[in-house]
């Protein structure tokens, strides 16, 4: 297990109490909502940021958002920390737990409440996977738009909390973007509503404030998010590049043109053969770079935008390019993208960075990037969403190397940095958690922090929400 | 993901395998989605990820199974979707076989537990006895409402309500030698006669035999062979499913050196899964290693083996029929969109229930040890089916058929019945006279 990054101390006041405090949740919880059994809490110690590992103290998992509240009255009372999880697939630990916390899990708020067509939103609970939205209105041709690889299994909770990103969001926009309005519960067990089925409200913007906000301004168990109509057709079509700078010089190129399709994925070459040995999406193996660009819309109109990208791509000695020829190509292609993560499981373990850059320094980065995977001696697998410039080079190491994982660290620190050198940020859409945290110094100056600081005290003074997250341990308002 | 093993541990051949199979695992979440019982549960503990983490944390750190660790893993049906999910190709089916073995191997079960499990282990797996305990079930009948009462009697209930109400009708299929190709002879294969499915529905094969003969192929059904082991193998009684995988392991070879055979045929797919995996379970045992993975390459499902003799396009039935995946066959053979070409080529309407890649909670005796996931998951799989107004239910396992049966009034068929009477024999009893 990496050790680089410090959780805080555990309140010795709550380790005291534990047997207390179990007795408590006990009382306060059906028994099937509890788990407490130290054997049965080593499932949750830690997510899909795997290199870090903390056994909680006890997991709750409530049907209701009563429930919730009276997790959370219960906890502020007695100042224990409050870690939330949804399907725990965070890439930067967002729902690593604590030895003095509390795993909220909200698994079992799992029902999609209302659908409102006349209004295009729906309601959900906040443990609604992400993908089953889009299944359940996509009968009657709507569908969720943001669609973060793991949408399979995340949850709309997890969305939120991270401001969740994924390939469709070059052209719909990120989480934020589509989320009209929750329920929360604040960190005394209050509840109260933000937003609604409208698209602003009177007042300060406190929606905007709690999405991305990673589980620390409080505990969002319901939300209402837009539903759009889905388009007429999409096709995701494949361009083969020489090298990785051509593509991402492409990338650029095509966004500088004014053109947006729906997304615009990169794989270079490790990232292909990974994807192509779990999906069989025939992706070319011959190449340097793969461009997946997906246009929608009329026949008309896809075959415009794609033939405007086509000749900019000729421009940068486009090698192959391939329109999917079927609805069950198409999926296939999507598949594999979407299972780069898991698949490059095959071949190593990973952590994946997630910084974003301006479209311009794409080709730089890219470079740089290999530059220090190369210095560090270790390999890496890059694919990501190249039209918003949201990077995720994948660093392969072995995990059973105590040395090679901390060279895969430190090499991913730097690649951060990079990002943030080269006018970019820490993260496009996975979160800080406690991945980037001690990065953040990094990207923003002590004041700036300060004020973001000053906002998480506002809804949480004594910092018990997801306490070991976001913001470095050092320079904290609180102890 | 990170493992910690000791060499000394590594040295044991289960535990070496199951450290590699552990390693692919990156923990990215994905194989929540798709398990029954996460969706149903809602407790990451009653998951695949879930699962595995306690299976590695009890193999780490070399401690004998506890009552925690064997409520999940006796909760996992083996359903095999997380599998078809996992990106990284984890081989979860052989690590929950280990963890099944290690938890036989070091728990005692409470007593009750332990002696259904031992009667389901002495009875189902051999014809004679599961069709005198049928008898007796159907004079028990009327005691399972008041057994299901009772938390640790709740098998036993579950049993008598899944015996079937009127006995088999007698059957040719599983008499012994070979029946005979009535066409120009393009084939010669074994067919598994197995262990429950002659009893509870015989009609299968008899199906199986007609649709083989008049299609030119020689069936075999030897001397000698009998349950695959499935049954015992899902309980962690490795021995045993062993012996049972030996023994047709020899069958079979005997009739490969015999006169040859073209495939092993088998119509439940549960039976399918295992005896593909023959190879993999006795890689261990040098006089059955190579045996067994001959026999596993053999072994085709019968849809697989019907593709494979061009069966000519008939003129559009009107009949629509709900084809309902196995888990065995979708997930632990991965054979999904044969079956169903099958009955499209020969004139069915075939219809897709929604959420297909969920069990229909059977499991083998998962309904009798899981009664009440397994009804959830029945009722689930029911109301998905019916949603598509389908005039019969198609499936490739006699479990599903048994299980789903007891759930809904539209007939539910094996695949092969249903290609049986297309393509020239008589009409299934099930279906509706019209």
């Amino acid at each position: 297990m990496s050790e680089a990054i410090r959780f805080l101390p555990p309140r010795p006041a709550v380790l005291s109490r534990r047997a207390a405090i179990i007795a408590d949740l006990t009382d306060l919880l059906p028994a099937d909502c509890l788990v407490h059994e130290p054997r049965e809490l080593v499932p949750f110690e830690t997510d899909a940021f795997i290199s870090y590992r903390r056994l909680p103290l006890a997991v709750v998992l409530p049907r209701t958002t009563a429930q919730v509240a009276a997790v959370m009255r219960y906890c502020h009372r007695y100042g224990i920390p409050v870690v939330p999880r949804g399907a725990g697939t965070s890439l930067s630990g967002g729902a690593i737990p604590q030895e003095d916390a509390v795993v909220l899990g909200l698994s079992r708020m799992s029902r999609i409440l209302e659908v409102d067509y006349a209004n295009r939103t729906a309601i959900v609970q906040a443990g609604v996977t992400n993908l089953s939205i889009s299944e359940t209105v996509g009968v009657d041709g709507f569908f969720y738009a943001p669609d973060p690889s793991s949408q399979l299994a995340c949850t709309i909770g997890g969305n939120i909390g991270m401001n969740s990103g994924g390939a469709h969001c070059l052209k719909y926009g990120v989480t934020t973007n589509n989320l009209l309005g929750v329920k929360m519960v604040l960190v005394d067990g209050t509840v109260i509503e933000l937003g609604g089925k409208h698209l602003d409200a009177a007042g300060y913007d406190l929606l905007g404030l709690v999405c991305g906000s990673e589980g620390q301004l409080g505990i969002v168990t319901e939300a209402a998010v837009r539903l759009i109509a889905k388009p007429e057709g999409a096709r995701p079509v494949l361009f083969g590049f020489e090298t990785s700078e051509a593509a991402g010089a492409c990338v650029a190129d095509i966004i500088g043109a004014g053109i947006i399709p729906v997304a615009i994925e990169f794989m270079d070459k490790p990232a292909i053969e990974i994807c192509e040995a779990f999906a069989q999406a025939g992706y070319p193996l011959d190449v340097g770079a793969l461009l997946i660009v997906e246009v929608e819309g009329s026949e008309a109109e896809m075959d415009t935008m794609l033939a405007g990208i086509v000749e900019i791509a000729r421009r940068h000695d486009v090698k192959t390019v391939r329109e999917c020829q079927s609805a069950m190509e198409a999926a296939l292609i999507w598949k594999g993208r979407k299972s780069a993560f898991g698949a490059t499981g095959r071949i190593a373990d990973y952590i994946c960075m997630d910084g974003t850059v301006p479209l311009g320094k794409l080709s730089y980065v890219l470079n740089k990037t290999s530059e220090i995977i190369e210095r560090f001696g270790l390999r890496v697998a890059n694919v990501f969403h190249a039209g918003d410039g949201n990077m995720h080079p994948l660093i392969l190491f072995n995990a059973n190397d105590p040395e090679d994982a901390a060279r895969a660290e430190e090499a991913g620190n730097e690649i951060l940095k990079l990002c943030v050198d080269a006018g970019g940020c820490l993260t496009g859409e996975h979160g800080v958690g406690i991945e980037k945290r001690d990065l953040m110094r990094h990207q923003y100056s002590d004041a700036e922090l300060a004020q973001q600081m000053a906002v998480r005290s506002a809804f949480d003074e004594d910092w018990i929400l997801n306490p070991s997250k976001v913001f470095p341990l050092e320079g904290r308002p609180v102890a | 993901m990170q493992t910690s093993f000791t060499p000394e541990q590594l040295a044991d051949p289960h535990v070496a395998e199951s450290e590699k199979i552990l390693r692919r695992c990156v923990h990215c979440g994905f194989c929540t989605a798709t398990c029954p019982t996460y969706v149903t549960l809602g407790n990451e503990l009653d998951s695949p990820r879930g699962r595995i983490y306690l299976i590695k944390d009890m193999l780490e750190n070399g401690r004998p199974a506890d009552q925690e660790v064997v409520t999940h893993i006796d909760r996992c049906l083996s359903c095999l979707a997380c599998v078809t999910t996992c990106p990284s190709g984890v081989d979860y089916m052989h690590l929950v076989d280990h963890a099944r073995i290690h938890i036989e191997n070091t728990y005692r079960r409470p007593l009750i537990d332990r002696l259904i499990r031992n009667l389901l282990a002495a009875v189902l797996p051999y014809p004679q006895r599961f069709r005198a305990a049928l008898i007796l079930a159907k004079l028990g009948r009327p005691l399972a409402p008041m057994l299901k009462r009772v938390s640790a009697l709740k098998p036993l209930g579950a049993m008598l309500d899944l015996a079937p109400k009127a006995a088999a009708k007698a059957s040719d299929a599983t008499r012994r030698g070979t029946h005979p190709a009535q066409a120009e002879k393009r084939g010669r294969v074994a067919i598994l006669s197995g262990c429950a499915q002659p009893v509870l529905d015989p009609g299968i094969n008899d199906a199986t035999l007609r649709l083989l003969a008049r299609l030119g192929i020689d069936v075999v059904v030897p001397e000698g062979e009998g349950c695959c082991g499935a049954l015992v193998h899902h309980m962690g009684r490795e021995n045993e499913a062993l012996d049972f995988a030996r023994r047709n392991v020899d069958v079979w070879t005997r009739e490969i050196d015999r006169g040859g055979l073209d495939a092993i045929i088998i119509t439940a797919s549960g039976c399918g899964t295992t005896i593909k995996d023959y190879g993999h379970m006795l890689r261990l045992d040098p006089a059955y290693a190579e045996k067994a993975a001959r026999v596993s390459a053999l072994a085709k499902d019968i849809t697989e083996y019907l593709a494979t003799l061009d069966l000519p396009k008939l003129e559009p039935k009107r009949l629509n029929v709900a084809y309902h995946s196995a888990c065995s066959m979708q997930h632990g053979q991965k054979i999904t969109a044969l079956p169903k070409n099958l009955l499209k080529v020969a004139g069915f309407t075939v219809r897709d229930p929604a959420e297909g890649h969920l069990c229909c909670g059977s499991a083998g005796t998962y309904n009798i040890l899981q009664s009440e996931i397994s009804a959830q998951l029945k009722a689930r799989k029911v109301r998905n089916i019916e949603a598509t107004k389908p005039d019969v239910i198609a499936t490739g396992n006699i479990g599903c058929i048994t299980q789903i049966a007891t759930g809904t009034e539209i007939p539910i068929l094996h695949t092969v019945e249903l290609l049986d009477w297309a393509y020239g024999g008589p009409k299934p009893e099930k279906l509706p006279t019209k």
